[in-house]
């Protein structure tokens, strides 16, 4: 109930330019600009940029803002985020978060997919629920595998903010599996589809 | 949906806002089906098709094309190196019909802008309430003594992707081992501007391991170019760039590097201070707009003057000009800018049929090169519309260019998210 109220709320928030003003680009707009590298509507074709829809807002504004203040590694986005306002990167969020992720399949080695489904329940799933399907943290099934090891060698080195308690998760992981752990749990996201 | 929710849909989506006044452009609302014809296959207009399908179904979209496929130039310098078939970079219209596009293979002589008319050099001709014109970019081939359509077809431009593309292929692999190879730039504008110099790269790419004391010079009419320190910079990573053994050199116009004259016998180019001799040469040639825009009275000069709100062209109403055939600087002719222009032009027009104002556009341009196998490089903007001069600016303190001295880690990662741009830019125009 509270999260439907919240949801009502924040809806209305990125509604209201439109309804009261004409001033700035609508949502809609704004996330058609982002189709040519992250696939139209946000589902990515690959083979590296991530697909965005269906993400979860809270997740979109934290990787947003941390590219924009220079706090998460990245090759081009760190300068593509700095061009929007905190409430246009809110407007995109929610424009992507409505859209349907579609995925494709990708080559993956189904061994070490297996090991990292045991992993992912130990470890990942409390919250990547769902095998790390579209929910409150970020979209971790049938994620581009390439930009998961992008973005696992940043966690590691420290050149990527952490969400709170991951890093513990990650450590604990890689000392049950040692080096194998990460790829293990990539090729499992990249075996869904 | 009703008309009624159908308006307020639109509206959300383009940030239109109802026009002042009773009803905007009555006649139109009042058109059950609006027609737009879309003139020219490349990025600007299947994006523009597809998103029109998208924004409003209920919108009649013809695309009238003279190639029966699609061949993308971005990526094509991969073609040279090896490192891509062009099959891999052509498509066929199949997916823009499923999203309800009439695909036309026919070749328009003119459009009657008075009479809302399309003509084909078929006999055919199309009714509009709209027309989006996106022909790309022609050549000014009377600048360069001795070249010409004919010439091109030994010396290529390969600028267009397609036979051309194969050829010059084919003649950097038959050339002798300690061949020489000559880029000729064009000024500016023109299309995809850090083109030639990734061209360098990639013939470069290729030679290092089949032709080791090859060399590849760009003869340049500019002092500058696209991304130069970056290109510097991995030239000289990878091919030995500002030393003796260099395998490619750039003479930019200060060092007489603007080509005045060819003679396809003896393959040698007169240039401002002195002749030049290779084994193979390609001629980029100087650029304008596309055949239609001239024979349709869309350009003013070399270009098509635009309102930059909605892209149509402020020499006839109700007619659109997209991509690299537009004036639309600051925004370079590229790929990304074309998608994006069209996606603002189709809100527009969606909104104009819907009796309701164009909303705020914004744009975004991306652009990647790759240099060497595991070494690309980009160039990003995100752009606004400044009203008052009718100028596109891109907002300060964002894009930009990868930065100089990066890991090769961050280059390599950047190679994989050339070959994604390149693989979305084609789902989102035409799949």
């Amino acid at each position: 109930m509270r999260r439907k109220t919240v949801f009502a709320i924040l809806s209305l928030l990125v509604l209201m330019p439109v309804i009261t003003q004409a001033a700035g680009p609508t949502a809609a707009a704004l996330a058609f600009t982002c189709a040519g590298c992250h696939g139209t509507d946000g589902s990515s074709v690959g083979p590296s940029s991530p697909s965005i829809a269906q993400m979860d807002p809270e997740v979109f504004i934290d990787a947003m803002q941390a590219y924009k203040a220079d706090k998460s590694n990245s090759t081009i986005m760190n300068r593509i985020a700095k061009g929007y306002s905190d409430e246009q990167i809110k407007g995109m969020a929610w424009f992507f978060a409505k859209q349907k992720l579609r995925l494709q399949p990708q080559q993956h080695d189904p061994q070490l997919a297996r090991l990292g489904a045991e992993l992912h329940d130990k470890y990942c799933e409390k919250c990547h629920e769902d095998g790390g399907r579209p929910g409150d943290a970020g979209t971790l099934a049938g994620q581009w595998m390439p930009y998961l090891e992008y973005a696992m060698a940043d966690y590691i080195a420290g050149k990527r903010p952490y969400p709170r308690k991951m890093q513990r998760k990650v450590d604990a992981a890689i000392k049950d599996q040692g080096d194998k752990a990460t790829s293990a749990l990539i090729h499992y996201y990249g075996s869904q589809h | 949906m009703s008309d009624f929710n159908r308006r307020d849909f639109i509206r959300l989506a383009t940030g239109a806002t109802l026009a002042s006044g009773a009803l905007g452009f009555p006649g139109l609302l009042l058109a059950a089906t609006p027609k737009v014809v879309v003139i020219g296959g490349g990025v600007g207009g299947c994006t523009v098709a597809k998103y029109l399908r998208k924004l409003d179904p209920k919108v009649e979209v013809t695309l009238i094309e003279t190639k029966k496929a699609y061949t993308s130039c971005f990526m094509s310098n991969e073609v040279l190196s090896g490192d891509r078939t062009l099959e891999s970079l052509t498509f066929d219209y199949e997916g823009l019909k499923r999203h309800g596009v009439n695909v036309v293979i026919d070749y328009v002589s003119a459009i009657d802008p008075s009479k809302k008319l399309v003509f084909t050099a078929g006999g055919d001709q199309f009714g509009y309430d709209a027309c989006v014109v996106s022909p790309g970019v022609d050549f000014k081939w009377e600048t360069i003594e001795g070249y010409d359509e004919t010439v091109a077809e030994t010396i290529p431009h390969a600028w267009f992707a397609g036979p051309q593309t194969l050829t010059l292929r084919r003649q950097i692999e038959s050339m002798p081992e300690g061949g020489k190879v000559i880029i000729v730039a064009p000024p500016n504008p023109f299309k995809c501007p850090p083109g030639p110099y990734e061209r360098a790269a990639q013939i470069a790419m290729y030679c290092k391991h089949h032709k080791p004391r090859a060399k590849i010079i760009i003869l340049d009419p500019k002092d500058r170019f696209s991304k130069q320190g970056l290109f510097r910079q991995g030239w000289s990573q990878l091919y030995g760039f500002g030393t003796d053994n260099s395998m490619i050199e750039w003479i930019g116009a200060a060092g007489g590097g603007t080509v005045e004259a060819v003679d396809p016998s003896t393959r040698t180019l007169q240039a401002e201070i002195e002749e030049f001799q290779a084994d193979v040469i390609n001629i980029i040639p100087p650029q304008k707009a596309g055949k239609v825009a001239f024979a349709s009275d869309l350009v003013d000069g070399d270009w098509c003057p635009v309102n930059k709100l909605t892209f149509e062209s402020s020499r006839h109403p109700n007619v659109y000009v997209l991509g690299d055939a537009s004036s639309a600087a600051k925004m370079p002719k590229s790929a990304y800018a074309a998608s994006s222009q069209a996606k603002v032009a189709a809100a527009a027009i969606v909104a104009r049929f819907n009796g309701i104002e164009p909303g705020e556009p914004t744009f975004v341009n991306t652009c990647y090169s790759i240099l060497g196998e595991e070494h690309g490089i980009s160039v990003a903007a995100v752009y606004a519309l400044n009203r008052d001069s009718n100028t596109i600016e891109s907002i300060k303190g964002a894009g930009g260019l990868s930065p100089m001295d990066a890991s090769p880690e961050q280059r390599k990662r950047e190679v994989s998210y050339a070959h994604s741009w390149f693989k979305n830019l084609i789902e989102d125009m035409m799949m």
